[in-house]
């Protein structure tokens, strides 16, 4: 290293990354302060798919804004549902059939492992890897399709609703979602064989981009990213919700905070989310998927309420303030990439360029749920 | 740690108000009122304590005001027929109606700031409030202590115009960034 130390007097240049750039998965901007190969500051910059969710939830009836929620995080919109629906029916008190928790939890598990599978392809991609995105992109459809038959839609869910679910689960879905089952665990050895004991994909990751367990407290992280910095977070189990606490599964934490870490926690919480898929199958018990007496306008008491669900990318909270009307008074979304990237300035000072976007792409972010 | 602790411990850096709250109705632990002098003090405690940050964000209370004393009034004016129906009923006569008490101008609505922590290990969840005249909004920034403080509070900005006092670099983040509009505050119109 000691050849590249250099004097104070030698300039530094700004580069420009995005916002149309593939690394960064849509368009985020990111100013780089450079020394030669080395980042001496970054700088992201946000706003470039800026919505205001949260104006437009002042500007509708609760009912009318459950479709924003799955234009937020496109790869987990099922999470994003769930985040909203829940925080309205703990406001207004609405009672959930027990079916209708155990369809929500099947089918944000299985959304929650086809984000997994798209940001691993996608994540190799970056490093330089073109086909494990093929083979991650084939088993997702698998996902997808069954997701679709049930919901209506492929990628920007609005399945759930106060109360339940929309639409009930047939016979052709449970097989299907076994079938999935088994074919991703036969196929999880391969992606292990394939990349995670990949000689080029370790040496990219292992020790890259090191985000400590403070660093995570000081800037909020949740979800992988702290998960693989040592630190056991998960809100499925911290502040249950659901049905989560009937069912069995672990929280996988790597306690060395690089880039690998936060790989083996994504890989190893597929394999829990199908485990939770299996168990929820077999539990499945027969009921509505619909609570019977749902008021048509709702109108919850006074107040502010505040909701957390575990998306595939940390904690997503919702606060909403009511007045008692129609509308929200006050919608605030708490998306769990913005607090993670915002680290990002911290963390790759230092860095070589292309270390650093193996950390973005290590972050797995989703930008319109960071711009909202 | 635990919750009652952490609430024993806010209650002596000196806050407003502070309640638990029912977790299962609210989906928070504790609420927190502080006035913005003592924001700093309070959210030290909680860095020191081992909490996360979570969001910051504000509400904009226009309108509160006019609504209270709306409501005081309608108080006072049903307080007073049921006082005259007794007196009726009783076969007396109605007292005459007192005249309406003056009330001086309306006090200022108020902007809010709300914090919310979390914590890894225990099961807290706080919030802190804490809120300033609409006229002039400004709170110290918790920057210093919470570096992840920085872009919610320049959101919080952004939405709000809320000035973060102290906040090293307060410019829009997510609207344009010559953007001088606050598009949450319940008077703005495009």
């Amino acid at each position: 290293m000691s050849a590249f130390v250099q004097s104070e007097a030698n300039e530094t240049f700004v580069l420009n990354l995005g916002p149309q750039h593939p690394a960064t998965h849509g368009v985020l901007r990111v100013k780089l302060t450079m020394d030669g190969e080395y980042i001496v500051e970054a700088e992201p910059v946000l706003g470039y798919i800026h919505r205001m969710h949260e104006k437009m939830g002042e500007n509708r009836t609760w009912a009318q804004f459950l479709p924003n929620t799955g234009r937020m995080d496109y790869l987990h919109a099922l999470a994003f549902n769930h985040g909203y629906v829940a925080v309205v029916e703990r406001a207004a008190g609405i009672e959930v059939p027990e079916r209708a928790e155990y369809l929500r939890v099947i089918t944000s598990e299985l959304n929650r492992v086809s984000s997994h599978l798209l940001w691993f392809g996608a994540f190799i991609l970056d490093l330089g890897g073109f086909s494990p995105l093929l083979y991650a992109f084939d088993d997702r459809e698998h996902i997808l399709d069954l997701l679709e038959s049930v919901t209506g839609s492929r990628l920007t869910y609005c399945y759930f609703r106060f109360g339940g679910v929309y639409n009930d689960i047939d016979a052709d879905f449970v097989a299907g979602a076994r079938a999935f089952i088994k074919r991703l665990r036969d196929r999880m050895p391969m992606y292990h064989n394939l990349v995670t004991k990949n000689i080029i994909l370790m040496k990219r990751l292992q020790d890259v981009g090191p985000i400590s367990a403070e660093m995570c407290r000081k800037y909020g992280a949740t979800g992988p990213v702290c998960r693989g910095s040592g630190i056991n977070f998960d809100v499925r189990k911290h502040e249950p919700y659901s049905i989560y606490p009937e069912m069995d599964f672990d929280v996988p934490v790597y306690e060395h905070g690089d880039s690998m870490a936060r790989y083996m926690v994504r890989m190893d919480e597929i394999e829990q989310s199908l485990r939770i898929v299996e168990q929820a199958l077999d539990k499945l018990p027969e009921g509505p998927v619909m609570a019977e007496k749902v008021p048509k306008i709702i109108k919850p008491a006074k107040g502010d309420y505040y909701h957390a669900v575990e998306t595939a990318r940390g904690s997503f909270g919702v606060r909403v303030v009511s007045d008692g009307t129609n509308t929200p008074y006050r919608l605030k979304l708490r998306s769990p990439t913005f607090s993670n990237l915002s680290l990002y300035g911290e963390a790759c000072r230092g860095m070589l360029l292309p270390d650093a976007l193996a950390l973005m792409g290590s972050l797995d972010l989703v930008i319109p749920e960071i711009d909202r | 740690m635990n919750c009652a602790a952490i609430k024993q411990k806010l209650s002596a850096v000196g806050v407003e108000a502070i309640s638990e709250t029912e977790y299962a109705r609210k989906g928070f632990a504790l609420d927190v009122q502080v006035a913005p002098e003592q924001l700093v003090a309070a959210v030290s405690l909680l860095d020191a304590e081992g909490f996360f940050i979570e969001a910051v964000t504000g509400v904009d209370w226009l309108g509160e005001q006019a609504a209270l004393r709306k409501e005081t009034e309608a108080k006072v004016a049903a307080e007073a027929k049921a006082k005259a129906d007794a007196a009726t009923a009783a076969g007396e006569e109605p007292p005459p109606a007192e005249p309406v008490a003056e009330q001086g101008e309306l006090p200022e609505d108020a902007l809010e700031a709300v914090y919310d922590f979390n914590h890894y290990e225990s099961f807290c969840r706080v919030t802190i409030r804490t809120r300033m005249p609409r006229s002039k909004p400004e709170v110290p920034s918790i920057s210093q202590i919470y570096p992840g403080a920085n872009w919610h509070e320049r959101e919080t900005h952004d939405f709000f115009g809320i000035n973060f006092v102290g906040h090293p670099y307060l410019v829009p983040l997510l609207l344009p960034e010559d953007a001088d509009f606050h598009p949450l505050l319940k008077d703005f119109r495009p």
